[in-house]
């Protein structure tokens, strides 16, 4: 496999446009498609966590939705119960999130592979019961209603579609900044190469168990940040923010807009989102499209989206995760 | 589903004259109700049903309210409350809808509510029927057309012992708030009368093999209570015949196990099931019978509660809209005019609003039987005018937490 950083080009240019794209157009579409965009730069956030367990270390997880759902509970229950503002509710969400990580990368870190996606699995059905059946605490199925939106205090009221769109965004590029460093500093290098072969990497001398554990919590605490925005943004939490099929949706998010080059999984969360939503207000038939466009993207384009994209501008094949 | 043409010009039309005074105009272009329903996934049968009752009305009636032209326009919410509210999002701000109606899932109901109050725009629920909906938590611009899960349990629990003689009953319900809240009902009063509810069974939403749970239950009962939804309902009633229960303890159930929807996939093991609901396609009036031969005429099938329920909706929106002289356009006073409505004729019977904008309506005891080689559910008992509170004073009534799997608690256990 040749390893060749991006030439600086057309793909940074056709990346500053999009991000230009998402900075300005807001305003000026219609508030549908706010809602949308809103939607899918959350679903972003959530799918370049994962990208750090399935591009960067190669453990395809089934449990991502986890982390949403404790970040959107932790907001849900503090901010309707106890009536706590924007920076608590992110903390506790980011922290809850980052430690059930960090308990649940214990037990599922032990196995690789298929078991690892049947642990994860199990893990995610764990949350997703408890917020189902302890009632109490999250109301069971009927879920938790009249999340408020934000105050930071600023002169803007985050009520409103747009500023609140602008909070997501910058949470985005904050997201983005934060895990594009992890992965192109010497430790996200690590994380490759233990992808690549982790029996080279622990005889080169690294703690290959630990590199996938910090990985993993990682991982999981941008999740839960994602899943405070969720919560924010529907005002509204419940089990079926938790369910497998959000799991897998998130994972086909990952591998559609292909795994390991971060951008690539934001993407294939924007197209999700779009088809979901939009493409189901033209045709009843839209798991039709989202079927063929699965297909054709592990025909076509088994790197996904960016991958294939790369291997086109380039002209051969190219892993990111530099 | 087709009811999705939305032309522009109309859209444009009714933008400007949005905040016209007075009557109604025929330049203020049509009459815009906003649809959300599960017409893909899991509930997606469930879903058509609801669009084919409302659809079915506004045909009859020439797609015409109050002089106006009705458009409706449907979402699917794929039965998640996430795209629910994305989609009730669009039909307001981007079709302009005057009204909406619709949804299925208890959560989807919990999820709308607030956003519904924040857009002061009429919500009609014709089938969600969490409890507290209209209890605990109203909301000012919902109006339930539906019912609540508690209500045909409240007269059914007495009924049971008075007029069947059980004493002591076994609970089997789907864990989640709407089994909760069915089982809830009926154990409250059941027990109130002199019954015995001597052991609860909670399999989980989606269980489709009960054998775990029909192996547990007490063979010293004089019947068993089971609520059923969807999947659940198509299998429970063979399997409880297979492990030789129906023979030994008579079955009853929640509206749902033996609901419409679910009776033509059953077989002759689901005969002899007694369940309450606010309605039976066997009801015996003239208005209901034409109502299911035309809805068989049109659909192929026996039409459900969900049907009947969303057919009642377009009734509900015409009696409304009709009375302010089609000026929909005036919120307050439309709403106003939602809570007013009284249909003395519906299908299932006359429905009218409490204080609390829930349907007081008939509830049906309704038994399965065969006729003509197909499964209905004859009306046996029908208690009239029943409220979402039964036979309690509301205030009396909401001190009582919501029934949940451990509310009433299971004393003779």
């Amino acid at each position: 496999m040749t390893r060749r950083a991006l030439a600086p080009g057309t793909p940074r240019i056709a990346i500053a446009i999009v991000f230009g794209l998402l900075a300005v157009s807001p305003p000026f579409v219609s508030s549908f498609l706010q809602a949308l965009l809103t939607q899918a730069v959350i679903y972003a956030i959530l799918a370049m966590s994962l990208d750090v367990v399935l591009g960067y270390i190669g453990l395809a997880s089934l449990g991502h939705a986890a982390y949403l759902g404790l970040g959107a509970y932790s907001v849900g229950i503090l901010a309707t119960r106890h009536g706590a503002g924007f920076w608590v509710t992110l903390t506790v969400g980011v922290l809850l999130a980052t430690a059930v990580a960090a308990v649940f990368g214990l037990v599922a870190l032990r196995a690789t592979g298929v078991y690892f996606l049947m642990i994860t699995l199990a893990l995610g059905m764990v949350v997703w019961g408890l917020a189902h059946r302890w009632v109490s605490l999250t109301q069971g199925d009927n879920g938790i209603s009249g999340v408020p939106r934000p105050d930071l205090g600023l002169p803007w009221s985050f009520a409103h579609a747009i500023p609140f769109y602008y909070l997501v965004f910058t949470a985005f590029l904050v997201a983005f900044g934060v895990l594009r460093g992890i992965v192109r500093s010497p430790f996200g290098a690590t994380l490759v190469g233990i992808r690549e072969s982790e029996s080279r990497m622990r005889t080169l001398g690294y703690h290959v168990w630990l590199h996938k554990y910090i990985g993993f919590i990682i991982a999981g605490g941008v999740g839960g940040f994602a899943g405070v925005l969720w919560a924010y943004d529907n005002g509204f939490v419940s089990p079926a923010d938790l369910e497998l099929s959000t799991s897998v949706e998130i994972l086909l998010m990952v591998a559609l807009g292909g795994r390991g080059t971060l951008l690539g999984p934001a993407l294939g969360a924007g197209l999700i989102v779009f088809l979901k939503n939009l493409v189901s207000v033209y045709t009843q038939r839209w798991l039709l499209i989202l079927g063929a466009v699965y297909i054709g993207t592990i025909v076509y384009a088994p790197e996904g989206i960016v991958g294939a994209l790369r291997q086109w501008t380039k002209g051969e094949r190219a892993w990111a995760g530099r | 589903m087709g009811g999705k043409v939305i032309g522009s010009i109309l859209a444009a039309l009714v933008l400007v004259a949005t905040w016209g005074p007075g009557a109604a105009w025929a330049q203020k272009g049509p009459i815009k109700i906003g649809f959300l329903a599960p017409m893909t996934g899991g509930a997606a049968q469930v879903g058509k049903d609801m669009v084919n009752g409302l659809t079915m009305w506004l045909e009859e009636h020439g797609h015409i309210i109050a002089g106006r032209k009705v458009e409706v326009i449907v979402e699917d919410t794929q039965g998640q409350p996430n795209v629910a509210l994305t989609k009730l999002r669009k039909l307001v701000e981007s079709d302009k809808v005057q009204v909406l109606a619709g949804g299925l899932f208890a959560h989807v109901g919990y999820a709308l509510a607030p956003k519904v109050d924040e857009y002061r725009i009429p919500m009609l629920y014709p089938v969600m029927a969490a409890d507290d909906l209209t209890q605990r938590k109203p909301a000012r611009w919902v109006v339930r057309t539906g019912w609540t899960s508690s209500q045909p349990s409240h007269p059914f629990g007495e009924w049971v012992v008075k007029t069947l003689g059980y004493k002591r009953v076994v609970t089997i319900g789907i864990d989640y708030a709407f089994g909760w809240e069915v089982v809830g009902g009926f154990q409250k009063t059941f027990e109130e009368a002199g019954g015995q509810i001597i052991q609860k069974l909670w399999p989980p939403l989606g269980t489709t093999d009960f054998a775990p749970y029909l192996s547990q239950v007490r063979r010293d009962a004089d019947a068993v209570f089971a609520l059923m939804v969807a999947a659940s309902s198509l299998r429970f009633p063979r399997q409880y015949a297979d492990a030789g229960l129906k023979a030994r303890l008579p079955l009853l159930g929640g509206g749902t196990t033996f609901d419409e929807f679910v009776l033509p996939s059953l077989g002759d093991e689901a005969i002899g099931g007694i369940s309450p609901l606010i309605y039976s396609a066997a009801i015996d009036t003239p208005v209901n019978r034409r109502f299911v031969k035309e809805y068989r005429a049109r659909y192929g099938k026996v039409p459900s509660y969900y049907s009947e329920s969303c057919y009642t909706t377009g009734q509900w929106i015409n009696d409304a809209a009709k009375s302010i002289g089609g000026d929909v356009e005036d919120r307050e006073k439309f709403l106003a005019a939602l809570r007013k409505v009284e249909v003395p004729d519906a299908p299932r019977g006359p429905v009218k609003l409490d204080a609390y904008g829930n349907p007081i309506q008939n509830i049906y005891v309704r038994k399965v039987e065969k006729k003509d080689g197909e499964l209905w559910n004859t009306v046996i008992q029908t208690f009239p005018a029943v409220s979402q509170f039964g036979k309690y004073k509301p205030e009396e009534f909401l001190k009582q937490p919501v029934y949940d799997r451990n509310f009433p608690p299971c004393k003779y256990c």
